[in-house]
């Protein structure tokens, strides 16, 4: 029987750039995939005829460039389309729009207050600084701060150079930015409740937090980190949907000679004498594997697919408390033609990036006591984007598919578990909201996919649908996550990986966990690394 | 002229502790202090004819030894030992859960398992305590120019974490930031204890327990010390007046002159400097340095003024989010209430209305916006047991801390007023039938009422949210972290400075000898 | 904080500003129809000529006639009230107390880290009534330091209109137009003068290092005061110009411009790029007898400290091969700084520049500095080390910059 060198536990873009590297380094690697279609989280699918669904992820811009390009992702058909603008649609019939360009969106937002267009020179400053120290961190394994081991040491040495290398001054400031919330952050900034609702909504997206929460400053960082062709902090599209990262990826890997197995659920990791030998599907069938990974979440891994008897229990509780509340929800529409929002000037190019409705931080703070309430948000928080208007790829000309991510939706309602009639209702809620601002809205759609937690978690495997496979709070943060004393991707169980957005730095469509996974695989394994890129400059 | 070496704006715990300290010294030291008696926030205040309380802190749970001994308050007729008293968790309806000895080192009330959790999580906390505890004490540490002594208490600081372990160190590297909620419920389900445990971990701030960071509450209770009895908690013989007292006595021994009635209208600034201050009735007075154990924002937007500092101090200065969050309350009740399943002498210890961890945070969800909470937390002490004198014969005074009143009130609080007492009654009644009907008089602060009684901008008792991004180098704010200040020759030394507030005299005693250090 | 939120009707009629990504100053019509380079680039919004028909008699034109310049997208903020004075001598370094009413200084402005944020000219219009003219925009700053104080900071740079009107013959050229008693303006004096129904205000100030005057009209007035000023001048020579050369008369004048020469507090993402105003020349107008301004305590003790790390200087650089942006050397090998705008002065004749140097360079250490000059000359570097000298500032000094009554020519 077939022995492979590596077996990869999920074909999500994590678990698929972690198999691009191992394979790449000269190993025989397979990757089981329990759907029928791989991508995980990052997937397009033609859910009704005629249009491609973006139904999970839905923008790109975390995606590490040295990723796309040691595995040659463009080659393989990956294209990422930068959004022409933004904008927040206000109750009172007004908007606030972002611009690309420096100008405009300075008069923008003078529209709305001359104070807060000239402030936001200084806010663009100070998250730029925080964003800089933390972006070189994101491609670097965590230190474990209780090891003496000689790579923990310096791994600590060069994080406390760089913070010993500020002044006292930017430490404070740092301290401060990391735990504080992203409204009392933007108050020190600015006046007008939209401006800071648009500002604050990057602080929001994907947690179990509201504007109002401790440590959403730092939050807003995670989705600035990201690069459009390097232009850092800018959002775009994947031409093709998001599926076209995981399809560039899965065909990589194949070009240099990787296997990738659909229909093959793993039901446990096969562990022998505290070793990972690999992995029994469903049916029974085992595959061998020399090491196994999984890219699944870590509640999902180590509480389902490993045997108790086989881990710590320091480990177990570790992982049990873990926290990976689902908060967000997807209301996906193909429409027949395109929306008017008759608040926006025509063809305005905020059409082309991310609409929300959300005007003030209140609003989004209340969205969010809903969800602690165990409610899905009555007047939830919108991040709306119609992938379409920029790539003709995914619906036919005039044609549109677009893709509603919903904060908060809760993993539960009311403490019991989410029914079909629930699902619905919190769809009517989405879409009202929508049909508010955008006159006839409903007669456009053709077709709906609504996604709660409950069909992240049955789709595409995430515990209680958190999408970053678990929360970004500082105790699961670096050397913290997913738990501590294991955040250097190994786990109790030798030859057995994590290599998912459970692992450091953390959820968004990055690749960052994956190939740090991979560097750490092929150190155990004195492989060379010279095939990964070092992290690019932060100069 | 008399001239003074030292003048010190504000006879409260820390103005007079820092007097003291620095008299204790030979120097010559005034405090002035506007109102007719020291005390500030400390003091007693009698609020219906006969009725008693003090005013805003009425539970003493963090003095800190050194004060203690600096100021040899044990002499002067102080006495801390021996005296703790339990905290009730009222629970209307699956009974109260009654913590013992110094933070609930033994409690009734739990089941088995929690009885087990609850004794794992206290003592993990004490641990991590340990570790924090020293950084309490001292002067925050100035990352510009560390001192040798601040360089050894850092690396004191770093040596007692690595003696946690590696397992402790992990528990404690990741817990440091988490919110209270989610700790408690690693541990134990019971609903009452989780309840209080959220509501002192918040108690004074703007966060709810489920806020990330919310733990630090915990952990600064925690820190605190009476009678040599961590976590512990007391009523003096005599009240918190008797702890004013001996320290207004200890200031005197030591030659220091108090002038009450005397606010300061403006600190004189001379080229950068500051030489002495103004009284509001125009009499100057010169000293070599000036100690403001006030509120940092009304020392330098009022007293200090805009024109002799730099715009970007006081817009962090403005920017130090002090908004109150707590209303005290005075009730004259003509009899003893009876809170339901709580033993008589239990009366006597302090009572905190958080009937779970979810009702801490539905509490405080209100407070975001503006609003008060419909079912407030709250945490009462009956001061007349402990100190008959506080009530003529037969009646009873209650004070209690309520949570969640916010400062800024929609539609003002003349009009909410009403309304918020009709529903901390309602409260109330819910754990004690029938406490309604013996209410002779009440009087409700709000943060608003607080701010105006006692000079408190924002009515908030710690000057300045206890959050991470305001506390230790960044308190109050960056830049006057270490009790100095960018005007030469002001100081801060009130509760609006590292390490926080509570009658701790800490910020007052270190300001005291960050004087002395400096000459 | 100070409010400054907009009302309903006022966002509304402000949405079109989308329609055009880059704003025409009120003298655009006149700009575009004597562009013959159609040569643009952008200036804080606006869009800007570079050059207009001939970048090198431009320059010439300041030098011998007189030039016309649009300086209308300068940053501009009124400063008005009974204690406005108090609020600019907190604001800025330079005493506000010695500038009297119809006068004007040049000025900076720090944070309180003693890191200079903008560097502009103060227009004392009044006793209570100021303008300030920067590069970049600060509102937020003043308005916070405005607390506190009785006064009112307002945002005008849409509103105000400007001209530089440069060169030997710019007094002919006023006088010719009608402005009587612009005579009488002496260097940094300003005065108002009747223009259409409204004023223009006339100060004799400049960035060329020349005679030379700026005008500032109500927005309306615009059109009417560039003809009536190339009306008058038609006779004497007045020339419309562009950034390129009025880039090369500052450069001569040793004038430093913010974010070229020097990189503000508010902008710098780097934290050691920030200035004192020690670093980049400015110290001279550190008055510390003045009374409390911002960034006074941090510059004070900066000096007593020592802990001054850089110094600007002007570069007299071998050759004629401008060092634009070149390294500089001691030594030859040691690397102290960098230059941030040079020319071959066609006045001076002297191969010149400015240079930011790190501390004892430039500062006591003057002798042995060389700067390495990469020129691209078809497709290739060519690369020179040329020795430099440490000169004075301005590199130009002309008598009739400052002669009052000012030259007829």
């Amino acid at each position: 029987m077939k022995t492979y060198d590596a077996i990869i536990i999920g074909a999500g873009h994590n678990g698929l750039v972690n198999a691009c590297y191992l394979q790449r380094a000269g190993l025989d690697v397979l990757v089981v995939e329990k759907n029928d279609w791989i991508g995980g989280a990052a997937v397009s699918r033609e859910l009704t005829p005629g249009f491609l669904y973006s139904n999970c992820s839905y923008v790109c811009s975390l995606f590490r460039p040295e990723i796309m390009r040691d595995l040659e992702l463009p080659k393989h058909g990956l294209q990422v389309i930068a959004y022409e603008g933004g904008a927040v649609l206000t109750q009172d019939g007004d908007y606030l729009a972002s611009y690309r360009d420096h100008d405009a969106h300075r008069r923008e937002y003078a529209r709305w207050s001359p104070r807060d267009a000239e402030a936001y020179e200084r806010y663009a400053r100070d998250v730029t600084r925080q964003c800089r120290f933390i972006q070189p961190l994101l491609m670097r394994t965590a230190p474990d701060p209780t090891s003496f081991r000689p790579r923990d040491v310096s791994e600590l040495v060069y994080l406390g150079r760089k913070f010993a290398g500020l002044s006292a001054q930017e430490m404070a400031e740092m301290l401060r930015f990391w735990t504080m919330s992203i409204s009392d952050f933007l108050d020190e900034y600015f006046e007008t409740d939209v401006i800071k609702a648009y500002l604050a909504l990057s602080g929001i997206i994907g947690t179990a937090l509201g504007p109002m929460s401790p440590g959403t400053a730092y939050v807003l960082l995670h989705h600035y980190m990201g690069e459009v062709d390097g232009s850092v902090g800018a959002w775009g599209y994947a031409r093709g949907g998001m599926g076209a990262v995981t399809r560039a990826l899965a065909d990589s890997f194949r070009a240099s000679g990787g296997t990738i197995r659909t229909e093959a659920e793993v039901e446990r990791v096969l562990v022998k004498g505290g070793e990972a030998k690999g992995v029994v599907l469903a049916g029974g069938e085992e595959v061998l594997g020399r090491l196994v990974v999984s890219n699944a979440d870590v509640k999902r891994t180590f509480l389902k697919l490993v045997e108790e008897k086989e881990l710590p229990d320091p480990f177990l509780r570790r992982v049990r408390n873990f926290k990976i509340r689902g908060s967000s929800g997807k209301v996906n529409i193909a429409l027949d033609s395109m929306p008017e929002f008759p608040a926006l000037p025509k063809d305005s190019p905020c059409l082309r990036g991310d609409l929300h409705f959300t005007d003030s931080v209140e609003r989004m703070e209340r969205a969010y006591d809903d969800w602690k309430a165990e409610r899905w948000s009555a007047d939830p928080f919108l991040d709306m984007v119609m992938p379409t208007t920029l790539d003709p790829t995914m619906a036919a000309p005039g044609k549109h598919f677009m893709s509603c991510f919903v904060q908060y939706c809760p993993p539960k309602v009311d403490g019991r578990d989410w029914t079909d009639a629930d699902r619905d209702a919190f769809a009517e809620t989405v879409i009202s909201q929508i049909a508010d601002y955008s006159p006839g809205f409903r007669d456009r759609i053709v077709h709906m996919e609504v996604r709660t937690p409950r069909e992240l978690e049955a789709e595409v495997g995430l515990t209680e649908g958190n999408i970053f496979q678990g929360e970004l709070t500082f105790d699961q943060l670096l050397f913290n996550r997913p738990v501590p004393g294991y955040a250097q991707y190994r786990s109790p169980v030798n030859g057995l990986y994590m290599c998912g957005s459970s692992t450091h730095p953390g959820g968004g469509v990055m690749g960052a966990p994956g190939r740090n996974a991979a560097a750490e695989i092929l150190r155990d394994l004195k492989k060379p690394t010279k095939h990964m890129s070092e992290a690019h400059d932060v100069i | 002229m008399t001239s003074f070496d030292d003048i010190v704006i504000g006879g409260g715990h820390n103005g007079l502790v820092a007097a003291t300290v620095l008299a204790k010294a030979g120097r010559k030291v005034l405090v002035l202090e506007a109102e007719d008696e020291t005390g500030g926030a400390a003091r007693k205040h009698e609020f219906h004819p006969g009725f008693r309380v003090s005013s805003v802190a009425h539970v003493l749970n963090r003095l800190h030894p050194d004060v203690v001994k600096a100021l040899e308050l044990d002499r002067l007729g102080l006495t801390l030992e021996g005296r703790t008293m339990p905290t009730i968790a009222l629970a209307p309806d699956a009974g109260p859960v009654v913590l013992r000895g110094a933070y609930g080192e033994t409690v009734d009330g739990l089941s088995l398992s929690d009885a087990a959790g609850w004794a794992e999580l206290r003592a993990l906390l004490f641990r991590q305590v340990g570790v924090l505890k020293p950084l309490l004490a001292r002067r925050a540490p100035d990352l510009e120019a560390m001192s040798l002594s601040e360089k050894l208490a850092l690396g004191g600081v770093a040596l007692s974490l690595r003696r946690l372990g590696k397992e402790g160190m992990r528990d404690f590297l990741r817990m440091l930031l988490m919110n209270v909620d989610d700790v408690t419920g690693e541990f134990v389900e019971n609903d009452a204890l989780r309840g209080l445990l959220a509501f002192d971990a918040v108690q004074g701030s703007h966060l709810g327990p489920r806020s990330p960071t919310s733990l630090i509450g915990l952990y600064f209770r925690l820190a605190g010390e009476i009678g040599g009895a961590e976590g512990g908690q007391m009523l003096p013989k005599g009240g918190m007046g008797a702890v004013i007292e001996a320290m207004h006595a200890a200031a005197e021994r030591r030659g220091v002159t108090i002038r009450a009635k005397a606010p300061v209208s403006r600190i004189l600034i001379e080229k950068g400097r500051a030489v002495g201050v103004v009284l509001a009735d125009g009499e100057e007075i010169r000293a070599r340095t000036v100690v403001s154990a006030i509120n940092p924002r009304t020392t330098f937007a009022d007293l200090v003024g805009p024109r002799e500092l730099d715009t970007g101090f006081l817009r962090k200065i403005l920017n130090v989010r002090m908004k109150g969050n707590v209303a005290r309350l005075y009730l004259a009740l003509d009899g003893v209430p009876s809170f339901a399943g709580v033993a008589a002498d239990d009366h006597a210890g302090r009572l905190v209305i958080a009937p779970s961890s979810n009702a801490v945070e539905n509490a405080f969800n209100p407070a975001k916006y503006g609003e008060f909470s419909p079912e407030p937390a709250m945490e009462i002490v009956l001061p007349s047991l402990s100190d008959p004198s506080l009530a003529p014969g037969g009646a009873c005074v209650l004070s209690a801390n309520v949570q969640f009143a916010p400062y800024a009130l929609k539609g003002g609080w003349d009009k909410g007023k009403p309304k918020f007492l009709k529903a901390i009654v309602a409260q109330l009644e819910r754990c004690a039938k029938g406490i309604g009907k013996t209410i002779l008089a009440s009087e409700l602060l709000t943060p608003a009422d607080i701010e105006a009684r006692f000079r408190m901008p924002g009515g908030h008792w710690h000057h300045g949210e206890l959050q991470p991004d305001q506390m230790l180098m960044s308190r109050p704010v960056f830049g006057a972290g270490g009790y100095d200040t960018p005007i030469d020759g002001l100081y801060l030394a009130g509760a609006g400075s590292h390490p926080g507030g509570g009658v701790s005299g800490v910020p007052g005693m270190n300001a005291a000898r960050r004087v002395l250090a400096e000459k | 904080m100070a409010k400054a939120t907009k009302s309903t009707s006022a966002r509304r009629d402000a949405q079109a500003h989308i329609e055009m990504l880059r704003l025409e100053t009120p003298f655009h019509p006149r700009l575009e129809a004597l562009s013959q380079q159609n040569d643009w680039y952008t200036w804080a919004g606006y869009k800007a000529p570079l050059s207009l028909w001939d970048e090198e008699l431009e320059y010439f034109a300041i030098r011998s006639q007189a030039a016309l310049f649009d300086i209308s997208p300068m940053v501009k903020y009124r400063i008005e009230g009974p204690d406005a004075e108090a609020f600019c001598n907190r604001l800025t370094l330079r005493d506000v107390a010695k500038l009297k009413p119809g006068r004007v200084h040049y000025t900076a402005w720090c944070d309180e880290n003693g890191h200079v944020l903008d560097d502009g000219t103060l227009f004392r219009l009044s006793a209570d009534r100021f303008r300030l003219c920067c590069q970049e925009r600060h509102l937020p700053w003043l308005m916070d330091s405005a607390i506190g104080f009785d006064v009112e900071v307002e945002e005008e740079t849409e509103t105000i209109a400007g001209l530089a009107l440069q060169g030997p013959t710019s007094f002919a050229v006023l006088r010719a137009a009608g402005l009587d008693g612009v005579e009488r303006l002496k260097p940094f004096d300003l005065a108002t003068f009747p223009h259409k129904r409204g004023t223009v205000t006339i100060s004799r100030t400049g960035f060329t290092g020349d005679l030379g005057y700026e005008l500032f009209v109500d927005a309306r007035q615009a059109l009417s005061l560039w003809d009536r000023l190339m009306e008058a001048g038609r006779v004497h020579g007045i020339r419309a110009i562009g950034y390129t050369a009025l880039n090369r008369a500052r450069i001569e004048a040793g004038f430093i411009v913010a974010n070229a020469d020097f990189v503000t507090a508010e902008h710098a993402v780097r934290a050691d790029r920030v200035r004192m105003p020690d670093e980049i020349g400015l110290g001279w107008m550190v008055d510390r007898e003045k009374g409390h301004f911002n960034g006074r305590r941090a510059i004070l003790k900066a000096r007593e400290k020592g802990a001054l790390r850089h110094v600007l200087v002007g570069l007299e650089v071998e050759g004629n091969v401008p060092a634009e942006h070149a390294i500089v050397y001691h030594k030859g090998k040691r690397e102290v700084g960098l230059v941030s705008a040079a020319i071959w002065s066609p006045t001076a004749k002297r191969n010149i520049a400015i240079a930011s140097l790190d501390r004892p360079y430039g500062d006591t250490v003057t002798d042995d500095l060389w700067v390495e000059i990469y020129a691209m000359r078809e497709l290739r570097y060519v690369k020179l080390m040329k020795r430099a000298r440490v000169v004075e500032r301005p590199f130009v000094k002309l008598a009739r910059r400052s002669a009052t009554p000012p030259g007829d020519f």
